[in-house]
């Protein structure tokens, strides 16, 4: 009746995962990153102005402005989740921020003596400490973002609605009120800081483009985060096992509310740096960028189900969709072959894993 | 039930369940049932479905509150209002579905929820080494072979459960009650199972076993409670008893012993 269990059990099949199925080799991110190599290296040798200095720097320009937004979106994807709202999100913010700007920036205007008085030959002078004005605005921008952050997060986490739903409907309120406060027509940013915004958007740096330097900052953020913090553990947990989240004392609806924030405010930072090489924020800016995001975030490895995700496969996606991009253009192909390329490659990076997945 | 036919240990129950009762609006879940778990014994929970097991652990676990009795737990009246407040006194379970997430590590599942930190500067960061260490610590105890690194999803069953089983271990739980822990997995993996509950018996840990399958129970409990119809049907040491009479108190062939 009883088993003997004095006779170790053995576990011959237990070692430790071979290392071509742990870590980084083990991933979506990892061969999508190969591909890439390669077609960088192909694209070398395919125009001869491809590695050229300048074309690096177009390059890592482009594809920094939906990356940021990727780097956002990723931690939403990796809870199971979707934010559809971010391209409305990423117009909104910078319309505020544009908007506020302008009228801090007005004499006469509300809380404009604060901030600017004219001088005796008409011109409008800075009262203030320069930078101020651009200070507020971008906070103004931000704390837009934050606000449809928390309100996406509220009805996922809270009230229970359905992500794709919610975000939907968001995608389609935000995008309104940018309609909205701006009568349709967008708005410019303006005033005495505008000098300093447009160096602080699409300036460079030792010839790296600003937006560039902020993605590398924020993609170290996200993965010390990710991978070193108790948050990043429970943003994996609840995309790996809600009911298991739950179970072992995670506050599942926190942590919830928190990535949709985050995402938010990437989409929203995104957009003001948009607006700020743009030079406005007209009312139809970054519509359907969401999917753009999605795309990179997707071929980069971000598992829709949930549970996988980070910085590197979500700039590995932006990456290649650019280098896709401008490989085409380059080649002198058709560019509306493009979003037709970029399709076929969001179904074979997944279908690529799946069979791997099979084999193993 | 017939405390005389009951073997008593020379220790203090762990946990004594005196007259509970459960409704649910008109239907009465559970009724006057009165039960003792003692330090380092495994006891089976067997009964039909809808026999009032689940609803007995649930309440045990925290998750409802009685509508009648009182419930002891190391000498001390307990009253649970949430899962936390019976895991705060030692009271752990593990659920039928593991309540792993597949996609982390086994020490990432072993501290979820628990995660250890350290302090870098201003931060505080995962403490990756402290977790890993301290789970291969305890997955040595169960004598699993799990390492700390691996993914949860690429592991046995067995396995599977013994990362669940070193959770409870890390907060020094002291009663353990598994719900179905053999159902669903391969049959030298039961016996791993099996060897698991051992060990944890060996700790001085109290294990609760909720299975439907009669030759597990047979294996490692001590004793054997039946459940039926809301009510415990009997409860009697392992070897007073055999499992043909158990399955005629589950199915109600016997009314009691």
């Amino acid at each position: 009746m009883s088993v003997p269990m004095e006779s170790p059990v053995t576990f011959s099949n237990v070692s430790q995962a071979k290392w071509w199925r742990r870590g980084i080799f083990a991933t979506q991110t990892g061969y999508v990153t190969i591909a890439l190599i390669l077609l960088v290296v192909v694209m070398n040798f395919a125009s001869p102005y491809f590695l050229t200095e300048g074309n690096i720097q177009n390059m890592a320009k482009n594809f920094s402005f939906i990356a940021i937004a990727t780097l956002g979106i990723t931690f939403v994807i990796i809870t199971g989740g979707i934010d559809l709202s971010v391209g409305s999100m990423m117009c909104f913010a910078a319309m505020v921020t544009s908007m506020v700007m302008t009228e801090l920036s007005t004499p006469g205007a509300a809380g404009g003596a604060w901030f600017v008085h004219l001088a005796t030959d008409g011109k409008t002078v800075l009262a203030n400490v320069p930078g101020l004005i651009l200070l507020i605005s971008v906070l103004a921008g931000l704390l837009a973002a934050l606000i449809v952050g928390l309100i996406n997060g509220f009805c996922v986490a809270v009230l229970g609605l359905s992500s794709f739903v919610t975000t939907l409907g968001m995608l389609s309120i935000v995008r309104g009120l940018a309609y909205v406060v701006s009568n349709g027509r967008g708005s410019f940013p303006g005033g005495p800081d505008a000098d300093y915004f447009y160096a602080l958007t699409s300036g460079d740096l030792y010839g790296l483009p600003a937006p560039f330097i902020y993605l590398m900052i924020l993609a170290l953020v996200m993965a010390v985060v990710l991978h070193h913090s108790r948050f990043g553990r429970h943003v994996f947990a609840l995309g790996g096992n809600e009911n298991a989240a739950e179970q072992t004392g995670i506050s599942v609806t926190r942590v919830k509310i928190a990535v949709y924030v985050i995402s938010a405010l990437a989409a929203g930072l995104q957009g003001i740096i948009i607006s700020g090489w743009l030079g406005s924020a007209p009312a139809n800016m970054a519509t359907s960028y969401e999917l753009n995001v999605i795309a990179a975030a997707v071929i980069g490895g971000a598992n829709l189900a949930g549970g996988i995700g980070g910085p590197l496969g979500a700039i590995v996606g932006c990456v290649l969709l650019e280098v896709i991009r401008n490989g085409l253009v380059l080649a002198q192909v058709n560019s509306y072959w493009q979003q037709t390329l970029v399709g076929v490659i969001i179904i074979a990076a997944v279908l690529v894993d799946r069979v791997r997945s099979k084999l193993s | 039930m017939t405390p005389a036919a009951v073997e008593q240990p020379q220790s203090a129950p762990l946990l004594e369940l005196k007259g509970i009762g459960k409704e649910f609006g008109a239907i009465r879940a559970l009724h006057d049932v009165d039960m003792k778990i003692y330090p380092g014994e495994v006891v089976g929970l067997m009964g039909d479905n809808g026999a009032g097991k689940s609803t007995l652990v649930k309440i045990i676990a925290g998750n409802f509150r009685p509508s009648h009795g009182e419930m002891v737990f190391g000498g001390d009246a307990v009253h649970f209002h949430r899962p936390v407040d019976a895991r705060a006194v030692g009271i752990e379970v593990v659920y039928q579905d593991l309540a792993l997430a597949d996609n982390l590590t086994a020490a990432a599942n072993v501290y979820l929820g628990r995660e250890l930190t350290r302090k870098v500067g201003p931060f505080s960061l995962l403490d990756h080494k402290a977790m890993a260490a301290r789970s291969l610590e305890l997955f040595g105890e169960l004598r699993s072979e799990t390492l700390p690194y691996n993914l949860v999803k690429q592991m046995s069953g067995g396995q599977r459960q013994a990362v669940a089983i070193a959770r409870t271990r890390l907060s020094n739980a002291r009663l353990v009650m598994m719900d179905e822990p053999t159902a669903a997995i391969s049959v030298r993996q039961v016996e791993q199972v099996l060897s698991l509950i051992h060990r944890l018996k060996e700790q001085g840990i109290a294990v609760m076993l909720i299975s439907h399958r009669m030759p597990d129970v047979f294996a490692v409990s001590d004793r054997v409670v039946v459940m039926r119809r809301g009510e415990k049907r009997a409860d009697k040491p392992i070897r007073d008893t055999s499992p043909e009479e158990v399955t005629a108190l589950i199915t109600g062939a016997k009314e009691a012993a």
